[in-house]
């Protein structure tokens, strides 16, 4: 740590041998205050900081929110691809801004950051997650059995534990859902995300609420609008094949009608 | 969904947490399994169809009038034009019907599409089993000028 505290300091000065290299980076940001001048319409708004070659575009946005803009607003909180509160449109794709390093969006032109889209914008980047979370408690994302608590944890073969091994991954980023084309024209489909997180307790041989979570997303607005557009799982900071894991409850409901 | 509160307001505590109104049932699921089924068969029924009309024999020089009138008088061909037509319907009006809700945000605009897609996909249906059916090559007191050379009365 405190070698990296020591390079940052020289490094200012002059490019000495395995030095960061810094670069000036032009973020194009979507604003949005309706308290503001321009009301009810975004605008966009450049900022040109200088950046080094490790900085992600999270470190960009807090350069501009300390030292030039103090109004611009976006989530946050672990700032290391965990919490899943700053997933955000960056270059025409949704990407969490702490996981996204400048130098792989091609620091050379304008960077776009927008917000997530699909979901109300409250302020700048900052959008009501509300309609996603409505669609995640749907789904009942907790354990659901019968009969008595075992007084020891409940045991589960690896093989049980791997089948449902991709879907635990998921950080409620938004990412999936705000990148599916469905989930814009139709803010009633329940949305990626909410699939993979029922598709984690569906699969779970602990678990006993499947018939219900499949009745729940055998929905009009359920698995059915999903058009295979992998959009969500090109979307997803964690790897999550999503599309895999709702053509998997596909399959269950399937074979469970037949 | 939930019904949208006013930005800082917290519901009382008591409150119950209001589930989405289920339009549950298995129409999508039949009409998912049916769009895969139909699909399959379709491209059998179609290229059977091209098959035997541009490939076989003298090829597509020997399509005309008397070619279909010929092909209507047996029931083979009356059925499988006619699964060609149903399925080809079914399918493509429920292809558009998901279309429509894809990407038509307001109801009455929703409405308004499906009902004259509907309407389309009734008027084809109909007319088009009707054909297969009644369909008579040489109509008795009909217009001897307007008839085909092969009907001799």
């Amino acid at each position: 740590m405190t070698a990296v505290l020591e390079n940052h300091a020289t490094e200012s000065t002059e490019t000495e041998a395995g030095a960061v290299p810094s670069f000036e980076v032009t973020l194009r940001i979507r604003r949005y205050n309706p308290e503001s001048a321009h009301g009810d319409q975004a605008v966009w708004e450049e900022f040109t900081v200088t950046a080094h070659g490790t900085d992600r575009v999270l470190d960009a946005l807090h350069k501009i929110k300390w030292e030039l803009d103090g109004s611009l607003t976006f989530r946050r909180s672990c700032a290391h691809g965990i919490c899943g509160s700053d997933a955000m449109r960056i270059n025409g794709r949704n990407r969490l801004a702490c996981k996204t390093l400048l130098k792989d969006v091609n620091p050379d032109k304008p960077i776009t950051v927008e917000p997530i889209k699909g979901l109300p914008v409250v302020k700048d980047l900052v959008v009501d997650m509300e309609p996603f979370f409505a669609s995640y408690r749907e789904i009942m994302p907790f354990l659901i059995t019968s009969g008595n608590e075992p007084s020891r944890e409940r045991i589960q073969s690896p093989e049980d534990r791997a089948r449902f091994d991709d879907t635990t991954k998921c950080i409620l980023c938004a990412a999936c859902t705000s990148s599916c084309p469905v989930f814009w024209t139709d803010g009633q489909y329940f949305g990626p995300a909410a699939i993979v997180n029922a598709h984690r307790f569906i699969f779970d041989s602990r678990d006993e609420g499947a018939v219900q979570r499949l009745e729940i997303l055998n929905d009009k607005e359920g698995v059915w609008r999903c058009r295979t557009t992998f959009n969500c799982t090109e979307a997803c900071p964690r790897g999550i094949e999503v599309t895999k894991a709702i053509q998997e409850v596909k399959r269950a409901m399937i074979t469970r009608a037949f | 969904m939930t019904a949208t509160q006013s930005p800082g307001t917290i519901p009382a505590p008591r409150t119950r947490y209001t589930q989405r109104t289920t339009t549950r049932g298995n129409f999508e699921l039949y009409s998912w399994v049916f769009m895969r089924a139909s699909g399959v068969l379709l491209v059998v029924l179609v290229f059977g169809h091209l098959f035997v009309n541009l490939m076989v024999g003298e090829g597509v020089k020997a399509i005309d009038f008397a070619f279909v009138a010929g092909k209507w008088s047996s029931p083979f061909w009356q059925i499988w034009d006619l699964l060609m037509l149903w399925l080809a319907m079914f399918h493509g009006t429920n292809g558009v019907r998901t279309i429509i809700n894809d990407y038509a945000e307001r109801n009455a605009t929703r409405g308004i599409l499906k009902t004259l897609l509907y309407l389309a996909f009734t008027v084809v249906v109909v007319l088009g089993t009707l054909v297969i059916f009644t369909f008579d090559p040489c109509p008795t007191n009909a217009d001897p000028e307007l008839l085909a050379s092969f009907c001799t009365a």
